[in-house]
């Protein structure tokens, strides 16, 4: 393990190049184009036996990743924004073929009108397609969830997404334990599939099913999902282990006492702690809770965190319009059984990269019970 | 915390300027974070740059609102940018120009100090009379004004950032580290 200071984008090469893929096809978008940038070097000057696909289009991208995963190779890719969106028909067909591809995200707006800066609205409007989601605090834990999603992509053949907020983490240079190679081979064993196209063992993949099938199949990816917590868990532990660093489904900071708690995903969280800090000195009780795992929903865990009497601030930066936040939807709904349930406030925060500073936090949480919980908010 | 904002022209390295220090802080020991402002990177456009160091891991990630210290580096941005818009009370501008402090007024409470460092840049031939490039001789002024990091961190942070004319740029360094 070897300290340095590096770039979000730089981190996340870092970690690919230690999960050792075998095929990275992309194309470049602001503001992911950095991981790629330098993946493609790793790849020229040798450091990193893969190789790279110059593609045309994202969609393309998608495609030979796709393939090169059904090939029975690691395989990864990173987009942005509408890049994302240009994938997305075959982010549908990786997840039927079972393909555990890692594909990094940097979030960001998407137009009209044009916009380069971050919000979640990319990855949000992903989130039924079956793919893992997790979102990423720091430049250290993209670097360790590359990692943990190899791992657990692999245990459960289900493609796995990994967010870091555009330009707030894809540029800023910080601090990043880097594992060695021995470390993360021993986290990380070889990708060894069942099943893949092989020329020696000529197999069919992905042809006509009807109802019945194609029902079973799909059943069988949510029952993945379910499932997939005690991979995820398993994972986690084992990083632990050989790194010393703890991750979970999501996690706390001043919860336990907390009277108001602040829902946050991606690099926001580190400004709300401060925020929080700022208020405790004033004696408001204020908490937070970070969304980690969006997909799989850590339904349980998120009800036994925000149970009891709390008022709750979900700050999203997507919205599903003629709904509410995306965050807000899925936090509601694994209440619904509860019989105690928190005051939830439904926040839209920040989209196209609309800067949030400590003192929007603060004054929000000041402001609190002028504010109409049955609406979505929005800033002035 | 300390927390320091760069305003530059796009291509005059101001970014450059901000990895180096926030890398120097951390060869110091320090936590450290460098970021620009972002989407604005055309050339002579004005960017701002940001570096924060504590002695601890640092969370918050917004652009700085309230630094500690401002660095210009084109003086006419003084005239036309608001550089100085929060600066903490008894905060230092510090100004690449040849005009002597008083022919600059901010509202805000805040110390300045000018200093040609094009001249220094172009004494060790780094950049051109149109655009010289004075990250290296610019910090070396910041350094020694704010004794917040070190001359010999800031050394070795440099060639990790210009891997260019490493020599010219750590002369000049020194050279405006000397001076101010």
């Amino acid at each position: 393990m070897q300290k340095d200071m590096l770039l979000g984008s730089e981190a996340i090469a870092e970690g690919v190049k230690l999960a050792r893929p075998k095929i990275i096809p992309a194309y470049p978008i602001t503001p992911q184009t950095h991981i790629i940038e330098v993946l493609s070097e790793m790849t020229a000057n040798g450091e990193l036996d893969a190789t790279f696909i110059r593609v045309e289009s994202e969609l393309s991208a998608a495609a030979a990743a796709m393939g090169a995963s059904q090939a029975g190779v690691r395989t990864f890719t990173a987009t942005s924004s509408h890049g994302l969106a240009l994938m997305h028909e075959v982010l549908h067909w990786i997840v039927g073929a079972r393909l555990p591809v890692v594909l990094v995200n940097a979030n960001r707006a998407i137009g009209s009108p044009w916009n380069i800066w971050t919000d979640q609205t990319d990855s949000m409007t992903q989130r039924d397609l079956g793919w893992l989601q997790v979102y990423c605090e720091t430049a250290q834990e993209a670097l360790d969830t590359i990692l943990q999603a190899f791992y657990i992509a692999e245990k459960i053949q289900l493609p796995f997404m990994v967010m870091i907020d555009g330009f707030i983490l894809s540029h800023t240079l910080e601090e990043v334990l880097i594992p060695s190679q021995d470390e993360a081979d021993e986290f990380l064993p070889p990708y060894k599939p069942e099943y893949f196209l092989d020329t020696n063992n000529p197999m069919s993949f992905g042809a006509a099913a009807k109802g019945d099938i194609f029902y079973l199949l799909r059943k069988s990816i949510e029952e993945t999902m379910e499932g997939s917590f005690d991979y995820i868990d398993e994972a986690h532990k084992r990083f632990e282990k050989i790194f010393k660093r703890r991750y979970g489904l999501i996690d706390t900071y001043l919860l336990d006492d907390a009277e108001i708690v602040f829902v946050v995903a991606g690099a926001l969280v580190g400004t709300t702690k401060v925020a929080i800090d700022t208020l405790r000195k004033n004696n408001v009780k204020a908490g937070l809770l970070k969304i980690r795992y969006f997909r799989p929903f850590p339904k349980k865990e998120i009800v036994e965190a925000l149970k009891g009497d709390k008022k709750v601030v979900v700050f999203n930066k997507a919205v599903s319009f003629g709904s509410s936040g995306q965050i807000t939807q899925e936090i509601k709904e694994a209440f619904y059984y509860e019989d105690k349930k928190p005051v939830l406030y439904d926040y839209v925060l920040s989209l196209g990269g609309k800067e949030v500073f400590v003192e929007n936090i603060v004054d929000l949480a000041n402001n609190l019970d002028n504010l109409d919980k049955f609406k979505i908010l929005w800033r002035e | 915390m300390i927390e320091i904002r760069f305003h530059g022209r796009g291509g005059q390295g101001a970014v450059i300027a901000s990895k180096i220090l926030a890398y120097a802080y951390f060869l110091d020991g320090k936590s450290s974070q460098a970021f620009p402002t972002f989407g604005a990177e055309r050339r002579g456009a004005p960017v701002a740059a940001f570096v924060r160091a504590d002695d601890k891991f640092i969370n918050v990630r917004s652009p700085i609102a309230n630094p500690d210290y401002v660095i210009v580096m084109a003086g006419k941005l003084a005239e036309t940018v608001d550089v100085t818009s929060g600066i903490k009370e008894n905060g230092l501008v510090i100004i690449n120009s040849d005009k002597p402090a008083s022919y600059y007024s901010f509202e805000e409470k805040c110390s300045i100090k000018t200093i040609n460092v094009n001249e220094i840049a172009l004494k060790h031939k780094l950049g051109s009379p149109i655009m010289p490039i004075i990250n290296l001789p610019i910090l070396g002024i910041f350094a020694k004004l704010s004794s917040s990091v070190s001359i010999e961190s800031l050394k070795k942070a440099a060639p990790k950032f210009v891997p260019v004319k490493v020599e010219e740029n750590i002369d000049a360094l020194v050279e405006a580290y000397d001076l101010a």
